[in-house]
């Protein structure tokens, strides 16, 4: 049953791959942009906070189930 | 906690179920007798076995009660605060409360375009609330279960929104209302062609439009929940696997960990308002 832990690194690898990608975005985008205009940086900051949650949301999910795959599935297989 | 790790994690990701067990079930006793039932019996599990074998009709008691618990905490925190509110100076708890509500008040004006006095305090609600579930991750890992352990119940988690269960409930709740405020803004018919004719105005194109519209109808209360869900579990289980490691490096990890989740809880919390307020938004266009 090692291919459930094999399942689980894939998806926790690639969510991972894709959140970084993501956030490193996010964040240039937010230092730009408060560059440009100092007063937006709270309001700028707020926004990105919601959209580092939403874009948290599959990566997490992948987590959420690759953690439950690791520690109940494999074992009740094994 | 004893036994080797692996029990003590499946242990700490069991929920306390009460439900059926059909009749001629047999069961596996702490003592390693067994004893079959001879007919359907209500009772709490003993494994994580049995709680699949229950079935449809079982009940996440402790899922359950802690959320009560924290409705229950929220309400009376927040009308303690109402009632004892003064127009002076106010206290500490007043406060507290009152930059909650404005805060919320001013993320519903700015997002939610419609008119429903009923968003307002529904975003309040769902904020606050799934807040309140969240923080009980702060509580050491065996702290509670400890106590339950003593008194005689075999698993305890504290955490609702770590139960697919609790978010579930959350979101489907949220559902309903999208779908209610659908039909009572746009009526039936005005939906029905809403979900018919986008993107594609075009009667061929119906069924085409149907599955993406009826699709991403479905997605919406699926993501809120398996989102919250999936952030509360992942953290849960870094939590308990923190806890097997010895004593002198908990310390070291489980404090930055603790710390970050200073922002997770809150920010999943908001993530959820947002994202209703959102939807109950799109639910009240009519054009």
């Amino acid at each position: 049953m090692e291919l459930v832990y094999i399942a689980a690194a894939i998806m926790i690898g690639l969510g991972a791959l894709g959140t970084g990608i993501g956030f490193a975005l996010l964040g240039g985008k937010l230092l730009e942009g408060t560059a440009r205009q100092p007063e937006l940086g709270p309001q700028l900051q707020t926004k990105t906070f919601l959209m580092a949650g939403l874009l948290d949301a599959v990566p997490m999910i992948g987590v959420g189930i690759a953690m439950y795959l690791i520690f109940v599935v494999a074992p009740a297989a094994a | 906690m004893a036994g080797n790790s692996q029990e003590y994690i499946s242990h700490h990701l069991t929920n306390l179920t009460y439900g059926k067990l059909p009749a001629g079930y047999v069961r596996e006793n702490a003592d390693g007798t067994t004893t079959e039932l001879t007919e359907a019996t209500w009772t709490m599990a003993l494994s994580g076995k049995e709680a699949t074998d229950m079935g449809f009709m079982a009940f996440h008691v402790d899922s359950l009660g802690w959320s009560l618990a924290m409705g229950i905490l929220f309400a009376w925190l927040f009308r303690k605060a109402a009632k004892s509110a003064t127009s002076g100076v106010p206290g500490k708890l007043q406060n507290v409360v009152e930059s909650v509500v404005e805060f919320v008040d001013n993320t519903v004006k700015e997002t939610f375009h419609g008119r429903n006095p009923l968003v307002a305090p529904l975003a309040l609600t769902i904020f606050v609330w799934v807040f309140l579930m969240n923080s009980l991750k702060w509580v050491p890992v065996d702290v509670i279960p400890g106590i339950a352990h003593a008194a005689g119940l075999p698993f305890f988690k504290i955490v609702p929104t770590a139960d697919p269960n609790g978010t579930l409930g959350l979101s489907l709740g949220v559902f309903l209302l999208i779908i209610f405020y659908s039909i009572k803004v746009k009526g039936v018919g005005g939906f029905a062609k809403e979900l018919s004719l986008t993107p594609f105005n075009h009667p061929i194109a119906i069924p085409f439009n149907l599955f993406l519209e009826v699709l991403g109808l479905l997605t919406k209360p699926l993501s809120l929940a398996l989102r919250l869900f999936g952030n509360m579990y992942a953290g849960e289980v870094v939590f308990i696997l923190i806890a097997l490691l010895p004593f002198y490096l908990q310390w070291v990890l489980n404090v930055p960990w603790a710390i970050f989740h200073i922002l997770v809880i809150p920010l999943q919390a908001f993530i959820f308002m947002v994202l209703t307020i959102v939807y109950l938004s799109q639910a009240h266009e009519d054009h």
